[in-house]
């Protein structure tokens, strides 16, 4: 982990902040765990325990590790930062362009998302020329194409493009 | 010996050609896969897994094992060659494994790790060869308590065993149990914690939560620490292994020592990482050569991946006798189990004896091929890692999120591979372990429903855990495991002013 930074111009969040903060969601998380379960009933029933006994016992153990993490990340002190500026948009660049990705499937199909996907990467991350950067956003779709519905008969979902193909 | 007799039933079940065929792409893929960053054991594994549904169930965990097998040898290539732990029980091979490398001795390395991994390995099947049939024969005459115990204990040494704080690996396994309570409810069938949301009546699927936990999160990771490959030439001809295989019997008592390291690691879950690193200490303290670790020892390499191979391969022991895996990749392995329609747990030893012994037979084999396959394709391997990462990323996203839909047929899972993958790396940042908050969600409805059966056979009495010797003496050991850490701080503190 190259996260123990001690340049003096190395600037990012805290890790203390940050390990409060993930503490905080787990407590929240506990915390709609039991209100889930109270919703169906955390006593016994005739058919045995109901059905939010255990998760209710499961949300508790959530809130009470997670709010002793909180406190023990508030106590401990420390200037570690959780990771450079630099480093986080290194990690967003990968985040927002999956996110519309991920997004686009439903709508367009795998096979054309991928392959902008891929292009996308390959041209603005990578700065790669544009005969490599189509011949493997291209390639490798046909390739998948090929493997899952030809030979593993698994559909992948498809867009307009393949409609318009009649694949 | 009936068992000697189920086993070669076991050869004769996987010597044919097609299963051969699948061994062997298995274990290529499985190598390439522990080669590239963002692609382990545990996601390979679960990418994958859906492309088998229709295959026969021994075929089909024949070609997955492989390549969990073959992500065991991968890993020790990117540390030697690159000083990059392709995986996580790798990290203690590039202490001595990377050094050697530097010094020109890259092969002897090589060789070394990968016949010390074929070592563990091979040790681990024979133990599961003699031990799973007597453990499965055992568990036959478990009753819910038991089960639940077992469950109990295989949890308890997440927390004791772990390098993690204990509480956060207890916070990280319990949203794991959280996650699997989502959905239907197994016992009564009702609806639970799904807040009104008809994308969650389902749950959450286990393979979406590694994909995304282990795949995006570790590309994310990757990406922040702006990985370039610099890796040593990588050349290995049949003089320098026979060199090193004539040099290897010498380190014999290290072998065996990280033998049992390994198995005892694998069996409890405590996994192939904390086992590689536990046999590097052990090896450093005790070897006459110890003062030298780290600079280039060959024992170096020997201990961390015996150890490794030899836990991650009897990591599957309590996976198939039980039910309960030993790793997230054997975690995967048992969710193909179900999805293949067989029941995992003491009964497959009587039911399904063709599917057992087919899958111990093909440990066997799958491991000899592993080793020559390594040992001849080492430079194929490594210049797959000299791919520049701006190609490989956007590549194994796709692939990643390929693996995610095909599980359900369902574009919401890719979204939820997303939300799981910065989970994923935020929790890797702040030091939550993972492993237990998979194992958690694959096994939770299984532990609850062995919960609830206990109390409702004692009428609600917890005292049910201690209600004979048997379920008594497992429950014990899950709460000294728990309290482990708590005990040794104690025993610690205890000593101190003696030693003042």
């Amino acid at each position: 982990m190259s996260t123990q930074s001690d340049a003096p111009e190395a600037r990012g969040p805290s890790h203390r902040h940050a390990e409060m903060g993930t503490a905080a969601f787990m407590v929240l998380l506990g915390a709609i765990t039991i209100a889930g379960s109270l919703k169906v009933g955390i006593g016994w029933a005739a058919e045995g325990p109901q059905a939010g006994f255990f998760p209710f016992w499961i949300g508790a153990l959530i809130v009470a590790s997670s709010a002793f993490n909180f406190l023990r990340a508030y106590a401990g002190g420390g200037r570690r930062l959780f990771a450079e500026w630099a480093q986080i948009a290194q990690v967003w660049k990968v985040v927002w362009p999956t996110a519309i990705y991920v997004g686009a499937v439903p709508w367009i199909g795998i096979y054309l998302a991928s392959a902008l996907l891929i292009a996308g990467f390959m041209r603005w991350l990578g700065r790669y020329g544009w005969a490599l950067t189509l011949g493997i956003s291209i390639g490798l779709p046909i390739i998948i194409y090929v493997t899952f519905e030809k030979w593993f008969l698994v559909p992948l979902p498809k867009g307009p493009i393949e409609d318009m193909l009649g694949l | 010996m009936e068992d000697i007799g189920n086993l070669l039933h076991g050869f004769s079940v996987v010597l044919s050609w097609q299963n051969f065929l699948y061994m062997l792409v298995g274990i290529v893929l499985g190598v390439i896969i522990g080669v590239l960053p963002g692609l382990g054991g545990a996601n390979g594994v679960a990418i994958l897994l859906p492309l088998t549904f229709s295959m026969p169930p021994t075929s089909a965990i024949i070609l997955l094992s492989c390549i969990y097998w073959g992500a065991l040898f991968g890993g020790a290539i990117t540390s030697i060659l690159f000083n990059i732990p392709g995986e996580p029980w790798s990290v203690a091979t590039t202490f001595d494994g990377h050094p050697m490398a530097q010094q020109g001795k890259a092969g002897e390395a090589l060789t070394a790790a990968f016949t010390s991994s074929f070592v563990g390995a091979l040790f681990a099947v024979v133990v599961i060869t003699l031990v799973a049939p007597l453990v499965a024969k055992f568990a036959l005459q478990f009753g819910p308590a038991e089960k639940f115990s077992v469950f109990f204990l295989a949890f308890c040494s997440f927390v004791g065993m772990g390098k993690e704080p204990p509480t956060k690996t207890v916070a990280a396994m319990m949203i794991g149990f959280a996650l699997a309570a989502v959905g239907t409810d197994t016992v009564t069938g009702q609806l639970r914690l799904t807040f009104g949301f008809t994308e969650l009546l389902g749950g959450f699927d286990f393979l979406v939560a590694v994909i995304g936990l282990f795949g995006i999160g570790e590309i994310l990771l990757t990406m922040e620490e702006g990985l370039s490959f610099k890796g040593k030439a990588a050349g290995i001809n049949p003089a320098v292994v026979l060199q090193t295989w004539k040099e290897l019997p010498r380190y014999w008592v290290t072998s065996l020592r990280s033998c049992i390291i390994g198995c005892w690691m694998g069996i409890t879950p405590a996994g192939a990482t904390p086992a590689s690193f536990m046999s590097y200490g052990i090896a450093k303290r005790v070897s006459k050569t110890g003062h030298k670790f780290g600079t280039g020892e060959i024992e170096g390499v020997v201990a961390p991946e015996t150890a490794a191979h030899a836990a991650g391969t009897s990591a599957l022991l309590p996976m198939l006798a039980l039910g309960v895996p030993g790793s997230p990749t054997a975690a995967v392995l048992l969710g193909g189990l179900l999805i293949w329609g067989l029941q995992p747990g003491p009964l497959l030893f009587v039911e399904q004896k063709d599917f057992v012994w087919g899958l111990i037979a093909s440990m066997y084999l799958g491991n000899v091929v592993g080793l020559l396959v390594v040992l001849t394709m080492v430079p194929v391997f490594a210049a797959i890692l000299r791919v520049p990462f701006g190609i490989i990323a956007p590549i194994i996203l796709v692939i990643c999120a390929i693996g995610a839909y095909t599980v359900h047929n369902n574009s919401f899972d890719v979204v939820m591979m997303l939300v799981f993958g910065v989970a994923g790396y935020v929790l890797k940042k702040c030091s939550y372990p993972l492993a237990p908050l998979v194992l958690a969600i694959v096994l939770g409805d299984k532990a609850e429903e062995a919960f609830r059966q206990s109390l409702l056979i004692s009428q609600g009495s917890i005292t049910v855990f201690w209600s004979n010797g048997l379920v008594g003496t497992i429950m014990a050991l899950g709460l000294i495991a728990l309290f482990w850490p708590a005990l040794s701080n104690l025993k610690g503190r205890l000593l101190a002013p003696a030693v003042r």
